[in-house]
């Protein structure tokens, strides 16, 4: 016995043969998530769908709403009258973020009314707090308030989109990508840059 | 006769010799001394775990008929309710029994507020509580989305909004959770997985815990007195009863007034007048219209009320985040009681009075913001739900130095020495 190894050794030997089995362990169990957390993301069934819709301007009359659903999400479509777009001048100080700068719209829907027409208001129909169909109020018999109120939470929103300060919703409503094929249609889903 | 006996005692011996369960009926039943002094507020354990019982077997048999697809579900619960025989009464004892088990639980938890059942040594007893608790709250809300009426949809667009709110990796993860880019079949398909089969299987293991936990200690009782203290010379405790036969006979009276109750609701109450059952559930889901008013079931009342309070945004944190961490705070907090109550006594009835008083505010706010979150969110005046928010939490965060400042009460060591 002439290579007689101390318990000392033997010890250390050990915490790391006992560390080497620990490590190569998790690294099996990563390993074994890897499939049960890829299988929750969508699906490619779920990524296919969505292709973009269009819609007719002409059957919406004027000072009236049209909810459509793209990618399953109400997309608010409206026709804003001369009252309505003049409602939100100068309500900058009300609101959280007058300017848009919350990256809530494309590029070309980042002015005054966040719409490429001023008079046709492109939204994703989802309060941004919790994500339930904020209302469309027109008129101001309910509440003394005309704009986009949210039910669930109380949110509140002007004519543009843009949400009001003291409300729970963080951000202004979404505008989703869109773009006029003619002038009389609007496709919604796409800014029809991709369309070759 | 006595052969027969005596072939089902040697079978008896003949099991115990391989499996302990002579042992384990002395451990956990006719060798279990509770305090000789249990109360009313004593029952909702056992009450507790009967409505569990309940909604596993009622549960399983709804499983048999429901389908778990976006396009089917809400069809299948309409066919248990109008083509299976019986199957109302199983789905109602389903539903019913879910508001129930939350009435029972808050005044189990109530309970352990009263007496100080959460302190040392039974701090392990009431985290794992809390960790049943939670996972019921989890199991309510999956269990409301398998439906699929216009409002459990509108609740899971809302519930898994709030990961959203997580800074960075919120909106992936929310898309993550919910297998597709809005609220769908995947979500619904795995929320049945989760309600059926994962969250009952941790609420078995811990509530087996709870008790195991509990059995360890012994029970608390309303004098807040440690009955192992004084024992006599076998080592029992003077005040304390075996549980069986005296507690198990004793209980069988308040358990059948209980089944009066809950199945008087079964039969004439079973939406429980839009609080167990919300009339926008009688919709299906609409994915392009939240119903006018939405609210979530009135055991998650609270919470919600607390939520939607939050809407102004400070130190750089949006108020939607702000709203997520008050009502996960609101739940956390629950658990750290034991650390949080530094009073050298147990039970309310030797605290002081600011004990009392914080106690009470406590139990106010909790029921006020419960009536507030089944409200429009603009019912009441805005300050209403803050105010409440802030006594609620008040009442935790304040306790440390209310609890070390009051004068208590001297606690005997016998129960009932002094009277």
């Amino acid at each position: 016995m002439s290579s007689e190894s101390t318990i000392e050794d033997n010890n250390s030997r050990r915490t790391f043969l006992s560390g080497a089995t620990c490590a190569l362990f998790a690294l099996g169990g990563a390993g074994l998530a890897t499939p049960y957390v890829l299988s929750w993301k969508p699906s490619a069934r779920a990524k296919a769908a969505g292709a973009p819709i269009s819609v007719d301007l002409r059957k919406i009359p004027a000072g009236t709403m049209r909810v459509e659903e793209w990618r399953g999400l109400p997309i608010y479509i409206i026709k804003r009258t001369e009252e309505m777009l003049n409602s939100y001048q100068g309500l900058d100080d009300e609101l959280r973020n007058p300017e848009s700068d919350d990256e809530q719209q494309p590029e070309y829907a980042k002015n005054t009314h966040r719409s490429i027409k001023p008079e046709v208001l492109v939204l994703e129909g989802i309060c941004t707090h919790l994500g339930c169909t904020p209302k469309f109020r027109p008129n101001k018999n309910e509440a003394d308030f005309t704009g986009f109120f949210c039910p669930c939470h109380g949110s509140k929103f002007d004519f543009a989109g843009r949400v009001y300060k003291g409300v729970p919703a963080p951000t202004n409503l979404k505008v989703p990508p869109h773009y006029y094929a003619d002038d009389n249609t609007l496709v919604i889903g796409t800014d029809g840059k991709d369309t070759a | 006769m006595s052969a027969v006996k005596d072939k089902g005692i040697n079978l008896l011996h003949w099991v115990d010799y391989r499996l302990p369960v002579i042992k384990a009926f002395k451990t956990h039943m006719s060798g279990y001394y509770a305090p000789k002094n249990l109360n009313f507020w004593y029952i909702f354990g056992v009450l507790a775990m009967l409505i569990f019982a309940n909604q596993l077997l009622s549960g399983i048999w709804l499983t048999m008929f429901y389908t778990p697809t976006a396009e089917g579900a809400f069809a299948s619960i309409e066919y248990i309710m109008r083509d299976i025989d019986s199957g109302w009464i199983i789905r109602y004892m389903h539903s019913v029994g879910a508001s129930f088990f939350f009435i029972v639980v808050y005044l189990h938890i109530f309970r352990g507020m009263m007496y100080g059942s959460y302190k040392k040594p039974r701090e392990l007893v009431w985290i794992i509580g809390m960790v049943i608790y939670f996972l019921m709250m989890s199991e309510g809300f999956f269990g409301y989305v398998l439906p699929f009426g216009n409002l459990s949809y509108w609740a899971a667009k809302a519930i898994l909004s709030l990961i959203g709110a997580i800074p960075l990796v919120g909106e992936d993860l929310q898309i993550w959770v919910q297998g597709d880019f809005v609220v769908g079949g995947a979500t619904l398909t795995r929320f049945f997985a989760f309600h059926v089969v994962l969250i009952p299987l941790l609420l078995l293991v811990c509530v087996y815990l709870h008790i195991i936990a509990l059995h360890q200690v012994g029970s608390n009782n309303p004098e807040g007195i440690d009955i192992k203290a004084q024992k006599d010379k076998n080592g029992i405790p003077l005040d304390g009863i075996p549980f069986h036969p005296y507690y198990t006979v004793h209980d069988l009276v308040p358990v059948v007034i209980f089944l009066m109750l809950f199945f008087a609701a079964v039969f004439y109450f079973p939406a429980g007048g839009g609080y167990f059952i919300e009339p926008p559930n009688y919709v299906p889901a609409n994915n392009l219209s939240t119903p006018d008013h939405i609210a979530p079931v009135w055991y998650f009342t609270p919470f919600y009320a607390m939520l939607r309070a939050v809407t102004i945004d400070f130190f750089g944190v949006d108020a939607k985040l702000w709203g997520l961490i008050v009502m996960g705070g609101a739940i956390v907090i629950v658990t750290f009681l034991p650390w949080l109550d530094k009073s050298p006594v147990n039970s309310l009835r030797y605290k002081g009075r600011p004990s009392k008083v914080m106690l009470m505010l406590f139990a106010i706010s909790f029921l006020v913001l419960g009536i507030l979150g089944t409200k429009p969110a603009d019912w009441a005046p805005f300050w209403v739900a803050p105010l409440f928010t802030i006594i609620y939490f008040g009442y935790f965060l304040a306790m440390p130095i209310y609890t070390r400042m009051e004068k208590t009460k001297p606690v005997p060591t016998r129960i009932g020495a002094h009277r």
